[in-house]
């Protein structure tokens, strides 16, 4: 009798050894846990925000759908103030205190990168819908190993506007006022500024200025007076909204070309709709496309939020779902399994276009150059890589 | 030629807002010797409660003005009796340190309130968003609408601090507050008022900034303040032509560093005129050299 007894207590003690043991990874069985750690509020708010209302509607699809092979997806979310020192410390404490298996976000490039060292020490995959400047990726070190995007990069921007400049308007002058205050503004400028050069143009005054600057009159009385066909605002829409304004006060009426940094509405409530003429930007995605893939993600879109979706909506979308795409075809649910899923995508087809990922962590996908026209979209055109 | 022109009137315009905020604090200096921190952040407040009467309440552009002025006298006036008052016999010091309290408590208090994002002015409608050309210059109806209200304030604190009562009053307090007040002033009153003034001024230049740029946000307070504190001292700190002169040339120099230079040095020529200032000529343009008596 006391014999058994003993075998009983020690089965029952191997087993509450297991139970224990297994206990922190798999609390919950039945879930996975993403971060989000977005721009929710502070100086690039709207990205943040927009990008948050794609990535759970896409959770809210996949969950609805049965989740990632049975397993429901739980988003945690950050607010890292729009700014690159929080935005570490969160991705900090979601890896090590949340336990998530991947980060998505944040929106802006130097928010994204200040979280990549910490990516790539925890082995855990980041991916960010829109941090577009050429060195996210990759580095003089080589290749960020945990680091993934499903935008384009900044030269690729640069390099389209220069190209529609010269062979759609046939531009042959061009000033770039650019905001040297960002890498954006910086990587985007130097792109533009080659190809235009290569294509025969010629760049006849650059000026510059600071993120928070509010006054470009003198700036713009002192291009004013020179010979140009386009300008190039390689900026983001605070300060590109004011300039596009005071540059139509001041009777300039050039056609001004930007890049994804102008897709947001404050552009147009801080230009106000009659100066928004003549206005092109590149970009990710447009709502003008017939694709039925895109228009689906528009009505889904709509029914869940009553409005129309701008491109960091398509993009916090496409990149909730590539990151998804490569849990469920991933070996198993570790960080690094994910990560050589995510190596491995293939034809991923996304409402900002299909891509695949190149050796450098850089989608191969199409671009889309959107024409303004009382300050809402009139057309757009779509340029293959 | 024409773009001088044009430089110039861009100038006048930008010079007329660190004018109207370099009022106040060159006031608050003259009569309580306190570099007022707290000053930029007055006129960032009177931007947002313009903004609020025309996109909550829909008012109109000079209800708001007139609103923004009235609002932004009772925050400066409750800044002077909560912050300062009870520091009245402190060291210089500490009163400054209280100010760039006061100044941070706001920023991010209306940080608090109405979050960090950039908030646009409703569009402009009517007169407002007319504009006038010569030749090729171009003066738009903003422009003219700064300059005008920043020069009928000015002649009204003229008015106010030559020909009336509590005008003597404070320059009697600025001259020397322990003889005015045995001579029957009442010194809390007046330094009070002297609150009101630079607040009610900062707050127009609030709402005229926001019509002119339409941009505004919690932390839009701090460099113009900074700016206008140059202006102030290369005016002649405590003199009140002194900061009109202080912020016309402030905002003219700005412009044509951007203009003729690069842009990019715009702000460094600012503060680069203030440490030349303090070595040449410590109390500024109209000052008058002061002998400390031992």
């Amino acid at each position: 009798m006391k014999k058994i007894a003993s075998v009983l207590l020690l089965a029952l003690l191997i087993s509450a050894l297991f139970v224990s043991c297994s206990a922190p990874g798999a609390a919950n069985i039945n879930e996975i846990k993403i971060g989000i750690n977005y721009e929710l509020s502070g100086e690039v708010a709207t990205y943040g925000q927009s990008s948050v209302e794609g990535i759970e509607l896409a959770i809210e699809q996949v969950n609805a759908a049965g989740g990632i092979n049975g397993k429901k997806i739980v988003p945690v979310k950050y607010d890292n103030k729009s700014e690159p020192s929080e935005a570490t410390t969160l991705a900090n404490k979601l890896i090590t205190q949340d336990k998530v298996i991947a980060i998505l976000g944040p929106a802006t490039s130097g928010s994204f990168m200040g979280q990549i060292p910490v990516a790539n020490k925890n082995k855990i995959p980041v991916a960010s819908g829109s941090a577009t400047a050429d060195d996210v990726t990759v580095t003089e070190n080589g290749v960020q190993e945990y680091a993934f995007r499903v935008c384009f990069n900044d030269s690729f921007q640069g390099t389209v506007m220069a190209n529609f400049a010269s062979e759609n308007l046939s531009a042959k002058n061009a000033v770039v006022i650019m905001d040297s205050s960002s890498d954006y503004g910086k990587g985007l400028a130097k792109n533009f500024k080659s190809t235009f050069t290569a294509a025969g143009g010629t760049i006849v005054d650059e000026v510059a200025f600071v993120k928070g600057d509010t006054d470009f009159n003198a700036i713009l009385t002192k291009i004013k007076g020179q010979n140009f066909d386009v300008i190039y605002i390689p900026g983001y829409y605070n300060e590109a909204g004011l300039i596009i304004k005071q540059a139509r006060a001041q009777g300039i009426t050039a056609p001004i070309l930007g890049a994804d940094g102008f897709d947001s509405p404050t552009l147009l409530e801080l230009a106000g709709a009659s100066a928004l003429n003549d206005v092109y930007f590149t970009n990710h995605y447009s709502s003008l496309d017939q694709d039925p893939n895109v228009l689906k993600f528009i009505d889904d879109f709509k029914a869940k939020y009553n409005k129309e979706p701008d491109a960091f909506n398509a993009l916090g979308y496409d990149v909730a779902m590539f990151m998804i795409d490569a849990i469920g075809r991933s070996d198993a649910l570790t960080g690094e399994a994910v990560k050589n899923a995510l190596e491995a995508t293939e034809g991923f087809v996304g409402v900002t276009g299909t891509l695949s990922v190149d050796e450098n962590h850089n989608p191969v996908k199409s671009i889309v150059v959107i024409g303004l026209k009382d300050g809402k979209q009139d057309s757009s055109l779509k340029v293959n890589p | 030629m024409e773009q001088f022109f044009q430089q110039i009137i861009n100038g006048i315009s930008l010079g007329s807002i660190y004018a109207l905020i370099a009022l106040g604090y060159t006031m608050v200096y003259g009569i309580i010797k306190l570099i007022n921190f707290a000053h930029g952040d007055v006129y960032m407040v009177g931007a947002y409660i313009g903004y609020f009467c025309m996109t909550s309440f829909h008012m109109g552009f000079l209800p708001s003005l007139f609103i923004a002025m009235t609002f932004c006298v009772i925050l400066g006036v409750a800044i002077e009796k909560i912050a300062y008052k009870p520091l009245r016999n402190a060291t210089r010091i500490a009163v400054l340190i209280t100010a760039i309290g006061v100044s941070l408590f706001i920023e991010y208090g209306t940080m608090f309130f109405v979050k960090a994002d950039v908030r646009s002015y409703p569009p402009l409608t009517g007169l407002l968003v007319k504009s006038f050309k010569l030749g090729d210059i171009v003066i738009t109806m903003q422009q003219l609408l700064i300059v005008g209200i920043t020069v009928i304030l000015m002649v009204l604190l003229q008015f106010i601090v030559k020909r009336t009562r509590i005008g003597k009053a404070m320059r009697a307090v600025s001259l020397d507050k322990e003889a005015a007040e045995l001579m029957g002033i009442n010194v809390n009153t007046t330094i009070s008022f002297t609150f009101v003034l630079g607040s009610a001024l900062a707050g127009a230049a609030g709402v005229l900034v926001g019509i002119y740029y339409n941009s505004i946000n919690p932390l839009m307070g701090i460099m113009p303040g900074l700016k206008a504190f140059v202006a102030a001292v290369f005016g002649g700190i405590g003199i009140i032509p002194g900061a009109m002169i202080g912020g016309y040339f402030i905002g003219t120099l700005e412009v044509m560093v951007s203009g003729y230079g690069n842009s990019m040095f715009r702000d460094a020529v600012v503060f680069a005129v203030l440490i030349l200032i303090l070595i040449v000529k410590p109390s500024g343009l109209l000052g008058k050299e002061t002998r400390e008596k031992v």
